[in-house]
């Protein structure tokens, strides 16, 4: 996957995110993340609530603004542009939320949900090639025409996940960060949109950032997987790669919780991690997993340790595996 | 089946509004053997809470409704028990532990004072050191320590709260505990620690459970018994091994396994059920899988399927009355 003559669509430079709270304490939401995402790559961010996953996937697409850290997109920065500019590059980048309920207007019948960002961007010059076009984007996701007049709640998760898809596809982007598009739903109707995620990932030749908690899903649908910890990324390899080899302490322990649906593993003991996610609140140097990590040793409690490449593309933040 | 604690018969339930009635539950039939943990899957609104509901009595006064069926535990029928004596068995002798953790407890008392209230509410005239020395052995049990009992649900993370939940459903030993999705909204490294925790607990106090849930790997980890349940019916049980090793299996179960990405193999396309689970306040005749059945079959639209029973495992569908009615002898033999 890796091409040095192919720039990255997105590429962030030691990206941070810092909340200040109350009495000038700071969250450590993002801290200092290197990501690239090729054309055509779908990378998958996964970790557990409050890792940053999420205020990552915000801030690539300006919508929390970065404490430091540069985003790219094709090349050109685009941490700091303005207004008109922005606009425009949101055309290229879009998001598709987690929640489908609170995530549209429900005074907007489905049909103007979809057509809405067209409007804004003024893609077409008359109202009726563009609630053609949303017609079609109904036909794209799924949607029956007959729904083009309800309103969001009269349909269910499924179908109102499938607008959201439908209004990030609107205005055409190559780029889209789908945060827990299927958390809420349940596992008959997930299967439905990933399948069609994936479909037109291949019809339209989408680049995907696909943010979840769940790893078979993550597994299934991405090329390339970053392990979030307290804001780090603790490892980040290909999907196969990652799953068949995982070596960060904590990548191993979140990939044995998984209840399989395995009767064969039915008696295998789930390896705990103890304790629970630290506070991101005013972090200490070190290893952000060492309270928790059973191979914790001195360095680790205060030192960073570095993301160091251990194998073609394998990337991992531990000590452990540090030979110096 | 050894003894059973829990047995429901033909159960079915409604909801009646002004507008219309919500046929929640329809005819179905459980039970759980002393010791052992049901597994009851199903989707949204397949009627899994409702019918734990059902059990403990507190489906919503005015609009829920047992239409038919008969739940016994111990042999005695919940649904014609007086309200004094059900009252000495919700929390006594059955407990359920709530899917969400966040709003089950009561956010202005400490969750001491919230296990306590169990405790004396079951045990009258005990005395004030025995119920402290009963909620800090609680605590400890589910890994707490006991000096945050004069905690706040609010000073606690969500694993945490979900523990104290657990502490408190068990504060009375309950012979049987109903498990509403007690993990859904936890990570996935804190639902192993709360797995672990429930299936430790229920091998020492030999607890029985009855543990809803939508997710078939919570399940392989942790049940002896399944039932598949789908739009008020009961369309598969049986033991784990017969739901996912045997042979025979309803479409819609077939469907669920799926749907569920595969961490061992990589798959391109996963074999989702198209549509969508039938309006409950308008339930199709026949069978109720029909609409999204990829086998469906004429009868499959106009007859409503009857329960094969073969050894342990049973189904509710017209693909196999032929195959297995033959040999197992007979219908409705739950």
């Amino acid at each position: 996957m890796e091409n040095n003559k192919v720039t990255p669509l997105i590429e962030t430079v030691e990206l941070k995110k810092l909340f200040k709270l109350n009495g000038g304490a700071r969250l450590h939401a993002v801290d200092g993340i290197n990501l690239k995402i090729y054309p055509g790559e779908t990378v998958g961010v996964v970790g557990e609530s409050g890792c940053g996953k999420s205020t990552l996937g915000r801030t690539i697409l300006r919508l929390i603004e970065p404490t430091s850290g540069q985003i790219y997109y094709n090349g050109k920065e685009i941490t700091k542009i303005k207004a008109r500019k922005l606009r425009e590059l949101r055309k290229d980048i879009q998001i598709i939320f987690q929640d489908p309920y609170s995530s549209i207007d429900p005074r907007k019948s489905v049909i103007d949900v979809i057509a809405e960002y067209m409007f804004i961007h003024k893609v077409y010059k008359n109202r009726i090639d563009t609630y053609n076009r949303a017609a079609e984007l109904m036909d794209l996701v799924g949607l029956a025409r007959r729904y083009a007049n309800s309103y969001a709640h009269e349909l269910d998760g499924g179908r109102r996940q499938r607008i959201g898809i439908a209004r990030a596809l609107s205005l055409n982007p190559k780029f889209i960060v789908c945060d827990e598009p299927v958390s809420a739903l349940d596992v008959s109707i997930q299967a439905q949109i990933l399948n069609l995620l994936m479909d037109l990932e291949e019809e339209l030749g989408l680049t995907y950032m696909f943010v979840t908690h769940n790893l078979s899903v993550v597994k299934h649908i991405s090329t390339k997987i970053m392990v979030m910890y307290l804001g780090k990324c603790v490892e980040m390899a290909p999907s196969d790669e990652l799953f068949n080899n995982p070596l960060h302490p904590y990548t191993k322990a979140l990939l044995k919780a998984i209840p399989e649906p395995d009767i064969s593993k039915r008696d295998e003991e789930f390896t705990l991690i103890k304790g629970e996610v630290s506070s991101p609140i005013n972090v200490k140097p070190g290893c952000r997993f060492a309270k928790r990590c059973d191979y914790c040793f001195e360095r680790c409690t205060h030192e960073d340790p570095d993301l160091l490449e251990v194998s073609s593309d394998h990337f991992v933040s531990c000590f452990l595996l540090d030979k110096n | 089946m050894n003894e059973l604690i829990l047995d429901i018969d033909n159960l079915s339930v409604i909801y009646k509004t002004d507008l219309e009635i919500v046929k929640a539950v329809n005819g179905i039939s459980l039970k759980i053997g002393k010791g052992k943990t049901l597994g009851l899957v199903g989707e949204t609104g397949a009627g899994k809470t409702t019918t734990a509901l059902s059990i403990l009595r507190l489906l919503p006064e005015n609009t829920g409704k047992v239409t038919s069926g008969s739940i016994k535990f111990e042999g005695d029928d919940l649904l014609d028990m007086d309200e004094h004596n059900m009252r000495q068995i919700r929390g006594g002798q059955i407990a359920m532990v709530f899917q969400d953790p966040m709003t089950s407890l009561n956010p202005v008392m400490t969750v001491g004072d919230q296990i306590a209230e169990a405790i004396i509410m079951h045990n009258e005239g005990i005395s004030k050191e025995e119920i402290e020395k009963r909620v800090d052995e609680k605590l400890t049990m589910v890994g707490i320590l006991p000096s945050r009992k004069i905690d706040y649900p609010h000073q606690f993370s969500g694993g945490m709260k979900q523990r104290v939940v657990i502490a408190m459903a068990l504060a009375c030993e309950p012979k049987l505990l109903i498990a509403d999705e007690p993990t859904t909204a936890l990570d996935v490294t804190i639902q192993a620690q709360v797995l672990m925790m429930i299936k430790e607990l229920r091998n020492r106090l030999g607890t029985s459970m009855l543990m809803i849930t939508h997710d078939l790997g919570v399940v392989a980890k942790t049940c002896d018994d399944v039932a598949v349940m789908y739009a008020g019916e009961i369309v598969e049980a049986g033991t784990v091994y017969d739901i996912f090793l045997g042979e025979n299996h309803h479409p819609y179960t077939e469907g669920l396994f799926g749907s569920i990405p595969n961490l061992a193999s990589r798959t391109k396309r996963l074999n989702s059920i198209p549509g969508l689970m039938p309006d409950p306040t308008n339930l199709p005749e026949g069978c109720v899988f029909a609409p999204r059945c990829k086998y469906c079959m004429d009868i499959c639209t106009k007859v409503h399927p009857n329960t094969i029973t073969e050894g342990t495992h049973s189904l509710l569908c017209h693909l196999f009355t032929d195959k297995l009615c033959g040999k197992a002898g007979g219908k409705n033999g739950k």
